[in-house]
C-alpha cells in the first residue's frame, strides 16, 4: 500500500529525513519509535503532503502511485489520513458541517453524488455509538476550547468518518489520560480490518499496549535504524533510547 | 466635486417650488440647502472621513432626477428580495415609488411612503415631532433632507406585533445617465411594538449610481426593531448610508450590516440611548475585494445609566480593497453602569488589501465595563492544512475558514431566509458552491 523508497526531506533548507525505507502493507499496523527531534513527525507531514516539508530526494508511493506533486486533498481523496499530534481548533465550523464537507467533497473528487442527509445522520450516529462521543459534542466548533482528550477522540472519529486506507496516528497518545488513550485506542481497533493500515507515531511504548504492532521502527536523526516486532518497544522501554544511540556509534 | 455641488444648489429652487412652499417641511429643506451650501461634501480632511474619499464618487455627471423611469416586473427585482416569505414591501425604482410591486398597509399601521406623510395633514403632527429630529447637520445629511421628498414612512402604534417583515428596496435602472438619488426613511416604532426591517438599495444598470440615505428610526419604550441592510450592490454603485436610531427605555434595537460592495459604500450610523435599560446590538460581515471599498462609521451614545451597547464587525478583504472601521463609543458622565462591548475583526486575504480600524472610547462615568478589541489577521495556514489534509480542497477549505470566521455575526438573525441568503452570497463572494447551514 506505502512505499518509501529512499526519502529525504527538508524543512526551511534543514535536513530532517535522510533517507528512509519503508513499507506498509495492507492490514498491517507499523510503529515508528524515537527520540525528539529524530524526524517521526516530519515523516508524517511529508506523507501527507505539507507543503512547507520539501522532498529532496526519494519516492513515496501510495498504491503504486506517487504522491509527488499530489495535493493534500487529493492525498485525502486517495485515502491518506493523520490524526494531528495537535488538532487544530477552528471556530465557527461545527465537526457535523466539517465532517460532511470533508465526506462530500471526497466523493465529489470520485466523481459520486453527495451522500444522502439520510445516510450521513446514520453514519454519524453510528460512529459516535463506537467511540462513545455524545452527538452534542458535534455540534460544537471543532476543537474549540475541547480538553486534549476530546481532540484527539475527534481526530479518531473524523477518521472513523472518513474510512481511510492508512491512517498516520501522530503522537495520538500525547496529553491523554489512561482512560482516553484507552478508548482512543478502542476505537482504531475497532476500525481496523485487512484492507487498511496503521502507522503508529508514538514516544513511549504504551499505546502499544493496545494497538498492537506487527512491526515497530526506530527512527534516530532522520534515519530507520532498527525495525523489528513488537519485542521491540519493550525493549525501548527497558532500556532507554540511549541503547540505540550506543549502537549506531 | 465643486460641479456637483453647483449643481445641487442651483437645482434646489426649481425643485422646492414643485413643493407646497407654506408647508412645515418647506422651513427644515430650505435651512438644509443652507447648511449644506456652507459644509459641502466631506473630504479627508475631516477626521470622520479621513480613510474613504469621495472624490472619486462625486466626479460623475449625475442627474438629480432620473429623466425616465422603466416599468419592472416582479421577475426583475425578484432576486432582490427574500422572496420566500411573507412580508410587507415597500419599492421603489428610479426614486418612484411602485404600487404594483409593492405591499403597504395603512390597516391599524402605516407601512406606506414619505411622499404622502409629508403631504397629508393627518401626519403633521407626527412629522412636526419626528422628522428631521434626530438626523445630523453635516453635509451629506442635509443634502439628503433639502431634497428629502420620497421614500418609506412606517408608524407603528402601541402593542403592535407587526405580523411579516417589511422590506424596503430602492431599485435605479438609470439606462443612459448616472444619477444620484437621496432616499429618506422615517420608522417610529411605538410603546411595546416589534418590527422587522430588510433594507435595500440596488443597480440594475453598469451606469455610476450614487444613493445618499438617510434613515431616522425612533425606538419608543419597549419597542423591538430588528433592522438587516443588504448591500450587495454592482460595481459602479456607490452607498452613503446615514441611519439615526433614537432608543427609548428599556428598547431593544439590533441592525446587521452585510456589506458586498458596491464601488464605495459609507456607512454612518448614530445611535442615541436616550433612557436607562436600552439594548443597542449592531454586527456586520464584510467581504469585498477587486477595488470595493467599505467604511463602517459607528456611534453609539449611552447617555442614561443601566444600558447596554455590543458591537461585532467581522470582515475579510482580498484584492486591492480597502476597509474602514471607525468605531465610536461616547459614555456620559451620568451613563453609570454602561455595559459597552466593541469588536472588530479583520482577515486580510491579499497583500494588496488595506483595512483602517480605529476603536474610539470615550469614557465620562466612572462606574463602567467597556471592551473593546481589533485585529488584524490572515489566512491560519496550518487550520488550512489541516482541512486539506481531511479531503477538502484549498479553495473551498479557505472558504470554509472566512465562513467560520464570520458566521458568529448571524447567529442573531432571526429570519431564517435571511440567514440563507446570506449564506449563499458569501459561497458566491468566496467563489465556492456550497451550503453553509448546520
Amino acid at each position: 500500500m506505502l512505499k518509501i523508497k529512499n526519502l529525504h526531506a527538508q524543512v526551511e533548507d534543514k535536513d530532517i529525513l535522510k533517507g528512509i525505507d519503508l513499507e506498509i502493507k495492507a492490514g498491517e499496523i507499523h510503529a515508528i519509535m524515537g527520540p525528539n527531534g529524530s524526524g517521526k513527525s516530519t515523516l508524517a507531514s511529508v506523507i501527507t503532503g505539507k507543503e512547507e516539508y520539501e522532498m529532496t530526494e526519494g519516492k513515496i508511493l501510495f498504491d503504486d502511485e506517487d504522491l509527488d506533486e499530489v495535493s493534500p486533498e487529493e492525498r485525502a481523496h486517495k485515502g491518506i489520513f493523520m490524526s494531528f499530534q495537535y488538532p487544530i481548533e477552528i471556530p465557527g465550523i461545527t465537526t457535523t458541517n466539517f465532517i460532511k464537507t470533508a465526506i462530500n467533497e471526497t466523493r465529489k473528487a470520485k466523481g459520486e453524488n453527495d451522500m444522502p442527509a439520510k445516510d450521513m445522520l446514520k453514519m454519524l450516529r453510528e460512529k459516535c455509538d463506537l467511540l462513545d462521543i455524545d452527538q452534542k459534542f458535534l455540534s460544537r466548533s471543532i476543537n474549540d476550547g475541547f480538553s486534549g482528550g476530546e481532540k484527539k477522540r475527534n481526530e479518531i472519529f473524523q477518521m472513523a468518518m472518513l474510512e481511510p486506507k492508512l491512517a498516520i496516528l501522530d503522537e495520538t497518545d500525547s496529553g491523554l489520560d489512561i482512560d482516553a488513550l484507552k478508548i482512543v485506542a478502542n476505537g482504531v481497533n475497532k476500525l481496523k480490518n485487512e484492507d487498511n493500515a496503521v502507522m503508529v507515531i508514538t514516544h513511549y511504548q504504551r499505546l502499544l499496549d493496545y494497538i498492537v504492532p506487527d512491526y515497530v521502527h526506530v527512527l534516530f536523526d532522520g534515519k530507520i535504524v532498527k525495525s523489528g516486532g513488537k519485542e521491540l518497544a519493550f525493549e525501548l522501554e527497558k532500556k532507554g533510547y540511549d541503547w540505540i544511540k550506543e549502537g549506531i556509534k | 466635486m465643486v460641479h456637483l455641488k453647483e449643481k445641487l444648489l442651483s437645482s434646489f429652487i426649481a425643485f422646492e417650488n414643485q413643493k407646497d412652499i407654506d408647508s412645515y417641511v418647506h422651513g427644515i429643506r430650505t435651512k438644509a440647502i443652507k447648511n449644506f451650501e456652507k459644509e459641502g461634501f466631506p473630504t479627508k480632511k475631516l477626521e470622520n472621513w479621513k480613510y474613504t474619499s469621495l472624490k472619486k464618487t462625486l466626479n460623475h455627471d449625475y442627474k438629480l432626477f432620473p429623466s425616465t423611469t422603466e416599468a419592472l416586473e416582479f421577475k426583475d427585482i425578484k432576486d432582490f428580495l427574500i422572496d420566500d416569505i411573507e412580508s410587507y414591501k415597500i419599492i421603489f425604482v428610479d426614486g418612484k415609488y411602485c404600487s404594483h410591486l409593492s405591499e403597504t398597509t395603512h390597516d391599524g399601521m402605516d407601512i406606506c411612503i414619505l411622499s404622502s406623510a409629508l403631504s397629508q395633514s393627518k401626519y403633521d403632527l407626527v412629522i412636526e415631532n419626528y422628522f428631521d429630529k434626530i438626523s445630523k447637520k453635516d453635509g451629506i445629511t442635509s443634502l439628503n433632507t433639502a431634497f428629502s421628498s420620497e421614500g418609506s414612512y412606517i408608524h407603528i402604534p402601541k402593542n403592535v406585533q407587526v405580523d411579516k417583515p417589511i422590506q424596503i428596496v430602492y431599485f435605479s435602472t438609470g439606462k443612459n445617465e448616472s444619477v444620484l438619488y437621496q432616499p429618506r426613511n422615517l420608522i417610529i416604532v411605538d410603546e411595546n411594538s416589534h418590527v422587522e426591517i430588510i433594507e435595500r438599495h440596488q443597480s440594475l444598470s453598469e451606469n455610476s449610481t450614487l444613493v445618499n440615505s438617510v434613515s431616522e428610526i425612533y425606538c419608543n419604550q419597549r419597542s423591538i426593531v430588528q433592522h438587516y441592510k443588504i448591500q450587495d450592490d454592482n460595481k459602479n454603485a456607490s452607498l452613503i448610508d446615514n441611519t439615526f436610531i433614537s432608543q427609548q427605555r428599556n428598547s431593544d434595537y439590533t441592525l446587521h450590516t452585510f456589506s458586498f460592495g458596491g464601488e464605495l459604500t459609507r456607512n454612518n450610523l448614530s445611535i442615541f440611548q436616550n433612557d436607562e435599560r436600552i439594548e443597542s446590538t449592531i454586527k456586520g460581515i464584510t467581504i469585498i475585494g477587486e477595488n470595493q471599498h467599505v467604511d463602517h462609521n459607528t456611534l453609539i451614545h449611552h447617555k442614561k445609566p443601566n444600558c447596554n451597547s455590543y458591537q461585532d464587525y467581522k470582515s475579510i478583504f482580498g484584492e486591492n480593497s480597502v476597509g474602514v472601521f471607525n468605531g465610536q463609543v461616547l459614555v456620559e458622565k451620568e451613563a453609570q453602569k454602561t455595559n459597552a462591548f466593541q469588536a472588530n475583526n479583520n482577515v486580510l486575504i491579499s497583500d494588496k488589501a488595506t483595512i483602517n480600524t480605529k476603536p474610539q472610547l470615550e469614557i465620562f462615568a466612572d462606574d463602567v465595563k467597556c471592551s473593546h478589541g481589533c485585529t488584524v489577521g490572515q489566512l491560519d495556514k496550518n487550520a488550512l492544512f489541516y482541512m486539506r489534509s481531511r479531503g477538502i480542497p484549498e479553495k473551498e477549505a479557505t472558504a470554509l475558514l472566512m465562513y467560520g470566521f464570520a458566521n458568529k455575526v448571524l447567529s442573531s438573525v432571526n429570519i431564517p431566509e435571511v440567514k440563507t441568503r446570506i449564506n449563499n452570497i458569501i459561497a458566491s463572494k468566496l467563489g465556492v458552491k456550497m451550503g453553509f447551514d448546520i
